[in-house]
């Protein structure tokens, strides 16, 4: 039986990505540097505000920060406003923790319809569940590692 | 091997019914098409639900243009792109009379009306109504991602239409006759970018044209229109290549159904795309003037995509198929 | 104290412009998909940090640092990095802690605001 790989034309694949359309790489990359920047820069006075403001510091400020960003970017995901950021930006808005939290919520918004045990919550980590499998695989091993380390020396 | 057959009844198309989403109605095409809806959730509450519910109400249009009684229908044949064809079952259990489903991504509506006017041909029906739908959300939540996930499209992407389109095939009557097809071949040249349809398409679209060509000795110039299902800007340029590079020029009867259907606009890319494509601009526009015999003799080639999200996963290829009728004014 | 909180903005704007940059850089030349991005973005955080980088980026650029998924990735293994000091249950438990408030946010919300909205279907 043929395979894909059988199937491959190798003329016919390389006229195909000739005549495709470029990605215009300068815009993008404009894009996504400004509106990543500004992203941060909102994160960033929000620490601000709570370090200067209500004497935050430490741990409890960075999670507060995380806390306030993904509640923004899970609110402009329900507003219907994020998938335009997203459209304008494409990496400027997928790599900040806005975007984390718009991965999670656009699934459990999109499958409400299936039921809320089913839809919404099974699949609210249909894209975001991958980095908390890979985040907390990661750490532990980072953990062992240094929990080695420190036994040894 | 033969891979063209000549209906020698001529099965009649009496009648047609169209239903365009937002976007369609604003579309180059939108005079034409008989039901415009301002909303695409057409009242219901899922995507899936609008989807069948298009379905069903070109299907009811269709036999109320063909002046027919509902029990006067023999078979409905119909497809859509969801899982399982969800939206042309569901619109078909409000009929009583038969159905068959049928699915070739977005060629099913060329691929059913082949097996409709066979079936009218042959003297085994009277009255057999074809249709496909598609929509853009409930096809993106099935192939892509969730309607608001903040994410690019590529500009070799396409925008799946919605919309439906039905026409009724009658074995007499007054209207446009089907007086020929050709079976679609499955080709696979190893395209497996699903952002490209139009690249994988092209190959299967222009083997289809080729062997009709072939086995007809007709040439471009017999007819009026080529027309592809939903090729793309890119695709149809890719196609018109390959045809040329056989040795047909098609540069001055090819059109593109998803090239048609919106107004040029920055944010569809390459066009429109889906299973309700083809349909949806043949049952208006087409469809109306082959009626005023604006068109003499066209010829449809709707193009399909047969990937699913397992086999794009799975790092398989896209292979694709084109079926091809003849309709004559 | 102005002219401190400027120079932190223009670094916060810097490092967060530059790194959302290359995830860009990545899309185009790769066609990865945002999921992907987001796991490779995150690895990215935690290995820099193992290796004792992303200290020095977070200390430079602050929120800039922090905001984007390599930050996430950078708490997990500092989190994983003080535990191992206490003992192996510190090692094992540490980086899921630090990161507990990301997400539990994400979870919270991302339940609540499905109840409240509704999926909307694009015109373009």
């Amino acid at each position: 039986m043929k395979t894909s790989e059988d199937c491959v034309n190798k003329n016919y694949l390389e006229y195909v990505k000739a005549i495709s359309p470029k990605t215009n790489q300068k815009r993008t990359l404009f894009h996504a540097f400004w509106v990543g920047g500004v992203i941060c820069m909102i994160g960033q006075t929000f620490r601000f505000i709570l370090e200067l403001g209500l004497n935050i510091t430490g741990d409890e400020l960075s999670g507060y920060v995380s806390m306030i960003m993904i509640f923004l970017g899970a609110f402009l995901t329900g507003l219907g406003v994020y998938d335009r950021i997203g459209k304008y930006a494409g990496g400027g808005s997928i790599v900040p923790i806005t975007g984390f939290a718009n991965s999670v919520v656009s699934p459990a918004v999109e499958f409400k319809t299936e039921g809320y045990i089913y839809g919404t919550a099974a699949k609210m980590f249909t894209v975001a569940g991958p980095i908390i499998v890979f985040g907390v695989a990661s750490s532990v091993l980072v953990g062992i590692l240094y929990f080695i380390g420190y036994r040894i020396f | 091997m033969k891979r063209t057959i000549y209906f020698k009844n001529k099965p009649v198309i009496i009648g047609a019914g169209s239903i365009g989403g937002p976007k369609e109605s604003e579309g180059s095409i939108a005079k034409f098409i008989e039901t415009k809806l301002d909303d695409d959730m057409f009242g219901e509450d899922s995507f899936e639900k609008a989807e069948s519910k298009m379905l069903f109400n070109a299907i009811k249009t269709a036999i109320l243009h063909a002046k027919k009684k509902e029990d006067e229908i023999d078979t409905i044949i119909a497809g859509d792109l969801l899982n399982q064809i969800i939206a042309a079952t569901f619109a078909a259990r409000n009929f009583s009379c038969g159905y068959l489903g049928v699915y070739n991504a977005c060629s099913t509506f060329s691929e059913a009306l082949l097996l409709g006017a066979t079936l009218v041909d042959g003297g085994y029906m009277n009255n057999v109504i074809c249709a496909t739908s598609s929509h853009f959300s409930s096809a993106e939540r099935q192939y892509r991602y969730p309607l608001e996930l903040g994410c690019t499209r590529p500009p070799q992407a396409q925008w799946t239409i919605t919309g439906a389109g039905a026409v009724v095939v009658s074995a007499d009557g007054v209207g446009p006759k089907i007086t020929g097809a050709t079976v679609g071949k499955v080709i696979d040249y190893g395209v497996v970018d699903a952002n490209n349809m139009g690249a994988a398409m092209a190959p299967a679209a222009a083997d289809t044209l080729y062997t009709h060509f072939m086995e007809t000795s007709l040439t471009p110039s017999d007819y009026d229109l080529i027309i592809t299902g939903d090729l793309g800007t890119l695709g149809s340029r890719i196609f018109k290549d390959l045809v040329w590079e056989k040795g047909f020029n098609i540069e001055k009867q090819h059109v593109d159904c998803g090239e048609l259907v919106y107004n040029i606009c920055e944010d569809e890319y390459q066009g429109g795309s889906g299973a309700g494509c083809s349909a949806l601009v043949f049952s208006s526009y087409i469809y109306k003037r082959l009626k005023e015999k604006k068109f003499k003799k066209i010829l449809l080639l709707a193009t399909g995509a047969l990937l699913s999200t397992t086999s794009t996963q799975q790092g398989e290829s896209i292979p694709a198929i084109a079926h091809l009728v003849v309709v004559e004014s | 104290m102005v002219i401190e909180i400027l120079t932190t903005y223009l670094k916060v704007f810097l490092v967060g412009g530059i790194i959302c940059t290359i995830a860009q850089l990545l899309i185009n030349y790769t066609k990865i998909t945002s999921g992907r991005i987001l796991v490779y973005f995150l690895l990215a955080g935690v290995l820099l940090q193992a290796v004792g980088l992303y200290q020095y980026i977070v200390d430079f650029g602050g929120a800039g640092a922090t905001v984007p998924i390599s930050g996430f990735g950078y708490l997990l293994a500092k989190g994983a990095m003080d535990g191992a000091k206490e003992g192996l249950f510190g090692a094992l438990t540490g980086g899921l802690s630090a990161a507990a408030m990301g997400v539990t946010a994400a979870i919270i919300f991302g339940y609540l605001f499905s109840l409240i909205f509704k999926s909307k279907s694009k015109r373009n």
